[in-house]
C-alpha cells in the first residue's frame, strides 16, 4: 500500500492545504455559506479528505508521517477555532449588515444596510470616546504602578521572587465581578477611602481637580478609571516582569562603572530593554479594559457607559442585533489597527 | 558597587521599594474587604457597611441555594470545558514547539488573535451564531465558549512552558529501540505534564471566572458569575464573599502545591521542562 504520488513530493503543501481547506470548510458550514444536501455534500467531501490523508500518512514513509505530523496535531484545535471563532465573526459581518424588513419580522435578514454602521459611529460615540481614553489611562496607571512593581520583583527579590510574584497575582484569583463590588464597598461615600481623603483634607483639592465628585467618589469617572486600573494590573505586570527579569542585573553594573548615574542606568539600560514588556502589557490592559462594561456598571453611572455597556444593551435588551454587531465590529476594527501598528514593535510570540 | 553607593542612590532604592510595597498593599486591599465582610453582619440586603462580627456565614456557606446551585454549575462547566481545552490545546503547542512546517507563523497569529480580541466581541459574534443557527442557549453553548477561548490560552502557555525542551531525548529512546508511541508515552508526556497541569488549571480558573462570554451565551442559565452580578442589583448576600475566600483559599492551595511538586521535580530529574 504506497502513498499518492502527490503526497510523496511536497507532504508539507498537502498538509497545510488540508488544514486550510478543512478549516475554510468548517467555516462554511458554520456561518451557512451551504445548506440542506449542500452542507451534507461539503462534510462528507471534507472527511473523505481527511481519510485519504490520514491513509497517505499510514501508507507513506517515515518521511511523510513526519511532514504531515504536526498539521495532523493542529487539525482538532485550529478547525475547533474556525468553527466557532472565525465562523461567528463572519456571521456577525452579515449580520451587521442586516436589517428587519418589515416590523414583523422577528429576524433582521441581509440587506447591505449599511446604516447601522452610521448609526454605530454617531449615536454611540460618545461611548466609543470614553472607552477608549479610559481604557487609555488605565493602561498609563498600570504602567505607572505595574512598572515599580515588577522591577522591585525583578532587580531586589532575589530567592523570593517567585514567591513575590505568586503574590502580587494571588488576589486576582477571587472572582472579577466580587473584587469589582469590593471596590465599591471602598470607594463608597461611607468608605474607607474618601474617609481617608477627607481626614488629611485632600477632598477639596481632588473635588478642584475634578477626580472627586462633590466629595464622592463611587459612581463617578475616577472610581471606572479606577477599577479598570486595578482588574487589568496583573496583564501589565506579568510581561513587565518577564521583560526586566531577563536583563543581567550586571549590565547595570557595567554602565555604572563607566561613570553613569543610578538614573542615567536605569534610562539607557533597563527601560529600553523592558519596553517589549511595556508594549506586550499595554496591550494586554487596554483590549480589554476598552471592551469591558463590569466596572463601569458597578463603580460608574450613567454618564460614564462605555461602548461594552451599550453593546450589551442593545444585544441582549434591545435584540438590536444588527446595530450590536456593527458596534463590535467597528470596536474591533479600531483596535486590530491599534494592534497592527503595535506589533511591528513585537513578536508575537512574546506577547502572551 | 555596594562601596560606591552613594546616599541618594539608596534613597532612590528605599523609594523604589516603598513603592512596591504600596503597589503590593493595593494590589490586596479588596481582597481584603472581601475576606473582612464574609464575617459581617449586615442588616439590609447589601453587605456594605461594617455592623458587626458573626461567624454564622462560615457556619453556613452553603445557605444561599440558588447560589450554591450556580457555583455548582460553574465548576461542572470548568470541569468538561479545561478538559476539552487543554486536550485540544496541548496538541497545538506540541505541534508548534516540536516541529518546523510551513504555515507555521501563521497558525501562531491566528492563535494570539483570539486572545486579544475583546471579550465582549468574542462573545457577541459567538452568540450571533447561535442566533443564527437556530442553537437554543444553554450548557452547551457555554462550553463550547469556554472551549473557545481556552483553546488558545493552553496552546499559547504549554508552548512557552515546553519552549527549551530537548526533543532529542525522544530520538534516544527511540534509538534504544522504542516505538515513536512508547516513546512519546513514556519519555516525552511525563517531561511536559507539569506544563500542561498548570496550564490546564489557570484555564480553569479563567473558565469559572468569566463573565463577559458567558453573559451572551448563557440563555437563561445561570452560572456563578452571572449569578452575582443579577444578585448585586438585587441583594448581596455575605455567603458571596464566604464563597468567594473558599475559592481563593483552594487555588493559592493549588499554586502552592504545584510550586512546590515543581521544585521538587527539577530538584530530582535536574530537568528544566515546565
Amino acid at each position: 500500500m504506497g502513498a499518492p504520488p502527490a503526497v510523496t513530493r511536497k507532504p508539507d503543501a498537502v498538509g497545510l492545504g488540508v488544514m486550510t481547506g478543512l478549516g475554510v470548510g468548517m467555516v462554511a458550514l458554520g456561518a451557512g455559506w451551504v445548506s440542506g444536501p449542500w452542507a451534507v455534500l461539503v462534510a462528507v467531501a471534507m472527511l473523505t479528505v481527511l481519510v485519504l490523508l490520514v491513509w497517505a500518512g499510514v501508507g507513506g514513509g517515515l518521511e511523510v508521517r513526519r511532514a504531515i505530523a504536526p498539521y495532523g496535531l493542529l487539525k482538532p484545535g485550529i478547525l475547533w477555532l474556525s468553527l466557532f471563532f472565525l465562523a461567528p465573526l463572519w456571521t456577525m459581518a452579515v449580520m451587521s449588515l442586516s436589517s428587519k424588513k418589515s416590523r414583523f419580522d422577528f429576524f433582521p435578514s441581509f440587506t447591505w444596510d449599511w446604516s447601522n454602521y452610521s448609526r454605530a459611529l454617531t449615536d454611540f460615540a460618545p461611548q466609543f470616546g470614553r472607552s477608549f481614553l479610559y481604557a487609555g489611562i488605565a493602561t498609563v496607571l498600570t504602567i505607572c504602578i505595574g512598572y515599580p512593581l515588577a522591577y522591585a520583583v525583578a532587580f531586589r527579590g532575589g530567592r523570593l521572587r517567585n514567591v513575590l510574584m505568586g503574590l502580587i497575582v494571588v488576589p486576582f484569583f477571587t472572582s472579577y465581578l466580587i473584587r469589582t463590588l469590593a471596590w465599591g464597598n471602598l470607594l463608597a461615600d461611607a468608605g474607607p477611602v474618601v474617609a481617608a481623603l477627607e481626614a488629611i483634607r485632600l477632598d477639596g483639592p481632588l473635588n478642584w481637580l475634578g477626580i472627586m465628585d462633590n466629595g464622592r467618589l463611587l459612581n463617578t469617572p475616577t472610581a471606572v478609571i479606577g477599577g479598570l486600573t486595578y482588574n487589568f494590573l496583573p496583564f501589565m505586570v506579568l510581561p513587565l516582569y518577564v521583560s526586566l527579569e531577563k536583563i543581567d542585573p550586571r549590565l547595570v553594573d557595567a554602565a555604572q562603572d563607566l561613570y553613569s548615574s543610578a538614573a542615567g542606568a536605569f534610562r539607557k539600560v533597563v527601560l529600553p530593554l523592558s519596553l517589549p514588556g511595556v508594549f506586550a502589557g499595554s496591550l494586554l490592559v487596554f483590549i480589554p479594559a476598552a471592551g469591558d462594561f463590569v466596572n463601569a456598571q458597578f463603580l460608574g453611572n450613567p454618564g460614564t457607559t462605555m461602548i461594552g455597556n451599550s453593546i450589551q444593551d442593545q444585544f441582549l435588551r434591545q435584540l438590536n442585533y444588527p446595530l450590536a454587531s456593527a458596534m463590535s465590529f467597528v470596536l474591533m476594527i479600531i483596535i486590530s489597527v491599534a494592534v497592527l501598528l503595535y506589533s511591528r514593535y513585537l513578536d508575537t510570540e512574546d506577547l502572551v | 558597587m555596594s562601596a560606591a553607593t552613594s546616599t541618594r542612590q539608596r534613597l532612590g532604592r528605599r523609594a523604589v521599594n516603598t513603592v512596591a510595597g504600596l503597589g503590593l498593599l493595593y494590589v490586596f486591599l479588596p481582597i481584603i474587604v472581601i475576606v473582612v465582610f464574609s464575617f459581617n453582619d449586615p442588616v439590609g440586603k447589601f453587605n456594605i457597611e461594617w455592623q458587626g462580627f458573626t461567624l454564622k456565614h462560615w457556619a453556613d456557606p452553603f445557605a444561599e441555594p440558588e447560589l450554591t446551585r450556580a457555583l455548582w454549575v460553574s465548576l461542572r462547566i470548568a470541569a468538561v470545558a479545561t478538559v476539552c481545552a487543554t486536550v485540544l490545546g496541548s496538541l497545538i503547542a506540541v505541534s508548534l514547539s516540536r516541529y518546523d512546517f510551513r504555515g507555521r507563523n501563521g497558525v501562531n497569529l491566528f492563535l494570539v488573535i483570539p486572545l486579544t480580541a475583546p471579550e465582549i466581541v468574542l462573545g457577541s459574534s459567538l452568540a450571533t451564531l447561535f442566533i443564527d443557527r437556530g442553537v437554543d442557549f444553554g450548557y452547551t453553548t457555554v462550553i463550547i465558549a469556554h472551549i473557545g477561548f481556552q483553546v488558545s490560552f493552553v496552546a499559547v502557555t504549554v508552548r512557552a512552558r515546553i519552549r527549551g525542551f530537548d526533543w532529542t531525548l525522544e530520538h534516544a529512546a527511540m534509538d534504544l529501540g522504542a516505538t515513536p508511541m512508547r516513546a512519546f508515552w513514556s519519555i516525552t508526556f511525563p517531561l511536559i505534564l507539569p506544563g500542561i497541569a498548570a496550564a490546564a488549571l489557570l484555564s480553569f480558573a479563567l473558565s469559572i471566572d468569566d463573565f463577559i462570554i458567558t453573559f451572551f451565551n448563557a440563555g437563561s442559565l445561570l452560572t456563578f458569575p452571572l449569578q452575582i452580578f443579577g444578585a448585586s442589583r438585587v441583594k448581596i448576600p455575605p455567603q458571596i464573599n464566604v464563597l468567594a475566600t473558599m475559592l481563593l483559599m483552594v487555588s493559592v492551595s493549588l499554586m502552592a502545591l504545584g510550586a512546590a511538586f515543581g521544585a521538587r521535580r527539577r530538584k530530582r530529574h535536574g530537568v528544566v521542562a515546565g
